[in-house]
């Protein structure tokens, strides 16, 4: 659910990787994210609504991605997913790391970038910087 | 009473305005900042700037000592997330959660908002009041016990017509509180026959709504 570059992305990597794939996108616009070759299929419609999610196939999926650009949207359909279809396994990116905190303690598996992306960015830098004070003539 | 309404727009406006002057203390969250001074404008300092699905933002509204969380903003997912960080974060006692689309009624329950206000279901029963010669009308939803109440109209082709009420066996969990015969209120007695033209007013758990229906129409 949700087709930006992320969406469009993972949908591309498990359709290559021979996985049966639908994308939910409220803009088919979106859809033109996804490479000439993609064999999956496509619904105009939003993932927090039952009937959405049942016509994309929901009640026979492995698995239900969450990622669309509002935390609150892939909140909502990750717990639809989750409680009234019982699907598996449910992914859901929330931004806002408070949020993301909440709802790991809730039991949904979420991912954070806000905290992810942060946490690399750092690391490079913190090493730049320990690099640096071993250069000669470094401080 | 300490109620927190988040989402400022007729709903959230005019409900403020209406616990305020019943002398609650009220904050209202908004998240468009040209109209958080309007309406400090208009209502005194009791609006903030922000989005009220964030943690900070409940936390500076004092959500913690809050009797109330009502979430009235325009997009579900949103009244569905403020309601539960209000529980979940801040262990307000009651949540309540507009909801715009009826088919998320059901689910909000499930996810453990106390009470759902779903305005398009309430629009429409209004309106069904008001179309003459429908011969069974849901009047009120009670959240409580998941009861509603009902009027159905008795006519001749009605299967329960001329029978009394100790005759007719009702569905589980339904009652016939009051029988309306022109200008009379009727409380019924098993006694009681039910004449063509009779308005039924029922009370009726949702489950056995349509099983009344059945019955009566």
């Amino acid at each position: 659910m949700g087709c930006g570059r992320v969406g469009a992305r993972i949908a591309a990597i498990l359709d290559h990787n021979r996985h049966q794939v639908t994308v939910v996108d409220i803009d088919s616009r979106s859809f033109r994210r996804l490479p000439a070759d993609f064999s999956g299929d496509t619904i105009i419609g939003t993932g927090i609504d039952e009937d959405v999610l049942r016509s994309a196939g929901i009640e026979r999926a492995g698995a239900f991605i969450a990622v669309t650009n509002g935390d609150n949207r892939n909140i909502m359909a990750a717990q639809v997913a989750r409680l009234i279809f019982e699907v598996p396994e449910v992914v859901c990116r929330i931004y806002d790391p408070v949020r993301e905190d909440s709802y790991r303690r809730l039991g949904l598996t979420t991912v954070c970038p806000t905290t992810t992306v942060s946490a690399i960015i750092l690391d490079h830098v913190m090493r730049a910087n320990e690099d640096s004070s071993h250069r000669p003539g470094g401080s | 009473m300490y109620v927190i309404v988040v989402g400022g727009g007729k709903v959230g406006f005019y409900l403020t305005q209406s616990l305020l002057s019943d002398g609650h203390e009220v904050l209202l969250i908004e998240r468009d900042s040209a109209k958080v001074d309007s309406f400090n404008e208009q209502l005194g300092s009791v609006t903030i700037a922000g989005d009220g699905a964030e943690a900070s933002t409940l936390a500076a509204a004092g959500a913690a000592r809050a009797d109330v969380v009502v979430a009235v903003t325009g997009e579900d997912e949103d009244n569905l997330v403020i309601c539960q960080m209000a529980k979940q974060k801040f262990h307000v006692g009651r949540t309540i959660a507009r909801v715009n689309n009826p088919k998320n009624e059901q689910l909000f329950r499930v996810l453990g908002i106390d009470v759902t206000v779903s305005q398009t279901n309430y629009i429409l029963h209004i309106i069904e009041q008001a179309i003459p010669e429908r011969s069974f009308v849901h009047l009120l939803s009670l959240t409580h016990g998941d009861l509603a109440i009902v009027e159905a109209k008795i006519t001749d082709h009605s299967a329960v017509v001329h029978r009394s009420i100790g005759e007719i066996s009702l569905p589980e969990n339904t009652a016939i509180s009051a029988i309306s015969r022109g200008p009379r209120l009727i409380v019924p007695t098993p006694a009681t026959e039910l004449l063509p033209g009779d308005d039924i007013i029922a009370l009726a758990h949702r489950e056995q709504e349509d099983e009344l229906r059945r019955l009566l129409v």
